[in-house]
């Protein structure tokens, strides 16, 4: 396992994706964080920009910095997803299973040597908001509110979070193995499915309580803060809550990877 | 390992829905030797190797590396090399990092993947990405990845396609190198003419099945002897050709006499008391062999 999970993080950092998809993923949050800082201060942002909740102090500190999640996941995910589907784009899965006939392994370690990347996604993620959204906020806002336990809180289990996002991605891709069909599907989910869900869901009484199992959701309960349930979209679940359903998304999307993809006659 | 076939295929089958892709396949390969697989085109060759390297599962019969099924090796990639398809790098990965990311599984150091870049001449490549290299260098790659572990027994689909003459004849002093170390090598091709001169022994199949198994000698016994004959009196010699119902064809001063070896043609000529001025076994077309292998096996049910 552990000879795996050496080979799978030397496929992540031998091509040029991730360092690519890093640079990208911090020039936006920082852009993005900027502005939101800017237009969530109840003053510059008037009686709120449409679709920015307006707040204040160590809040609007909270929400600014949880964009790591809100926005920033989409990067995480995708990097994770094509650890896996360019093994099927380029025809690498064969030499793969031949080195690691056991499929389960295979699958296993590549999830797992994703969480590294995923932490330094993570990191970099954590200061790019920082970057981004600290200056505006002292400048026309509050304060930054660094040194304030629930921000920083909310910046530390932002990394833990996107390192997730990382597994889910692996998993994801074991299940939809068409390189560019998972990415659309990515992009499709986390910028316009789930958070129209999440404030859909959430406007409906009844369903209220389903919009915190959507994974995006479930990210913000392990955060602490989020920028869609500040928008009204719901409560979120609890912080252990949060976490085991991310972990079971990425062990049902695994599992139903293994049990499809990995099944039968490769190549 | 001494005496033990290094790869058994035992009554092998497989089938995609209708298409019997592999039909009741059974042969060996030796230590020692180079063994071609020949097939034409879509003869089930990849396919056979894939079950013999368990990517595919097989309908029925078995495959052994040795003395089990690949998959239960505890690391197969130390057992067998393998190198099945010639385009299965990532392209934006250089040649070195694609060693050295299957380096860990089984056992070897990044020194050592450098060191077989340099064993297939590219060391200078090494460094730079997959995406540039010609089908050549891929060819090499795929052969490097193979020897990674330096095992005992190499299995490689095609190696020879998309080789110019001299890598094909760099390849060939390659592998009977290799040979000659002890190793057992399966090599599969669709030209027999690619592989003639590197193999020993020869598996032919057609349409998922087995059509000949014998050594490359035996290979050459089934092929038509053609033996050129002349002599003062053509006319005689010709009526001698009617005679015993021999195919022939004018060919210069003399006959080409076709499917007869050179003593039966002297012999016959002797008794009938015929000058002869020369008497040339001219050889035998192992392609022909080939063709007439894989094209006359029998028509077979396509499943229901």
């Amino acid at each position: 396992m552990r000879a795996a999970l050496v080979a799978e993080y030397r496929k992540l950092v031998s091509t040029r994706l991730w360092w690519i998809l890093l640079v990208l993923m911090a020039a936006y949050l920082a852009f993005l964080a900027a502005v939101i800082a800017f237009s969530v201060n109840a003053e510059t942002g008037g009686s709120g920009a449409a679709g920015v909740p307006t707040a204040s102090g160590a809040e609007a500190a909270a929400i600014v910095y949880s964009l790591i999640n809100a926005i920033g996941y989409v990067f995480p995910l995708a990097i994770g997803s094509l650890a896996m589907t360019t093994e099927f784009r380029h025809g690498t899965i064969t030499q793969s299973l031949l080195v690691e006939p056991r499929r389960s392994v295979f699958l296993a370690a590549k999830v797992l040597a994703s969480i590294p990347l995923g932490l330094l996604y993570g990191v970099v993620a954590a200061l790019a908001v920082v970057a981004g959204g600290a200056p505006v906020l002292a400048l026309v806002g509050d304060g930054a509110f660094l040194g304030d336990g629930t921000v920083l809180e909310v910046l530390a289990y932002g990394v833990l979070v996107t390192a997730l996002w990382a597994a889910i991605g692996v998993a994801f891709g074991a299940v939809a193995t068409n390189q560019v069909a998972a990415i659309i599907v990515i992009i499709a989910f986390t910028q316009f499915v789930e958070p129209i869900a999440r404030v859909g869901l959430g406007s409906v009484d009844s369903l209220a309580g389903a919009a915190a199992y959507l994974p995006g959701a479930a990210a913000d309960a392990v955060m602490g803060a989020s920028f869609f349930a500040s928008l009204g979209s719901g409560d979120l679940l609890s912080r252990g809550a949060g976490f085991l359903v991310l972990v079971g998304y990425a062990v049902v999307l695994a599992a139903l990877g293994r049990l499809t993809t990995l099944r039968g006659d490769l190549g | 390992m001494s005496g033990e076939a290094a790869i058994t295929v035992e009554h092998l089958t497989k089938r995609f829905g209708a298409v019997l892709a592999v039909d009741d396949l059974s042969f060996t390969v030796r230590p020692g030797a180079v063994t071609g697989f020949l097939g034409p085109n879509g003869s089930g060759k990849t396919t056979t190797l894939r079950m013999v390297l368990g990517l595919t599962r097989a309908t029925a019969g078995r495959t052994l590396v040795g003395d089990r099924p690949y998959a239960q090796h505890r690391r197969p990639g130390r057992i067998v090399g393998s190198a099945l398809e010639a385009s299965s790098f990532h392209p934006g990965r250089s040649g070195l990092d694609h060693l050295r990311v299957y380096a860990p599984q089984v056992g070897v150091s990044d020194a050592r993947c450098r060191e077989v870049l340099d064993l297939v001449g590219l060391a200078e490549a090494g460094g730079r990405r997959v995406s540039g290299y010609s089908m050549g260098m891929r060819q090499r790659l795929g052969l490097a990845t193979a020897l990674l572990t330096d095992p005992p027994t190499i299995v490689l689909d095609e190696p020879a396609n998309g080789l110019d003459p001299e890598g094909i004849v760099w390849l060939r002093r390659f592998l009977r190198h290799l040979a000659a170390e002890g190793r057992s090598v399966l090599i599969s091709s669709h030209v027999l003419g690619e592989v003639q001169s590197t193999v020993d022994d020869v598996v032919v199949i057609a349409q998922g099945r087995l059509v000949h198994a014998s050594s490359l000698a035996g290979l050459h016994d089934l092929a038509e002897h053609t033996t050129y004959v002349e002599g003062p009196d053509r006319a005689a010699l010709g009526r001698l050709a009617e005679q015993q119902d021999w195919p022939v064809e004018q060919s210069g001063a003399g006959w080409a006499v076709r499917g007869v070896a050179a003593p039966e043609v002297g012999s016959a000529a002797y008794a009938a008391g015929l000058e002869l001025h020369a008497l040339t076994p001219l050889g035998s077309d192992l392609e022909d062999v080939f063709l007439r292998l894989t094209a006359s096996t029998p028509e077979r049910g396509e499943g229901t």
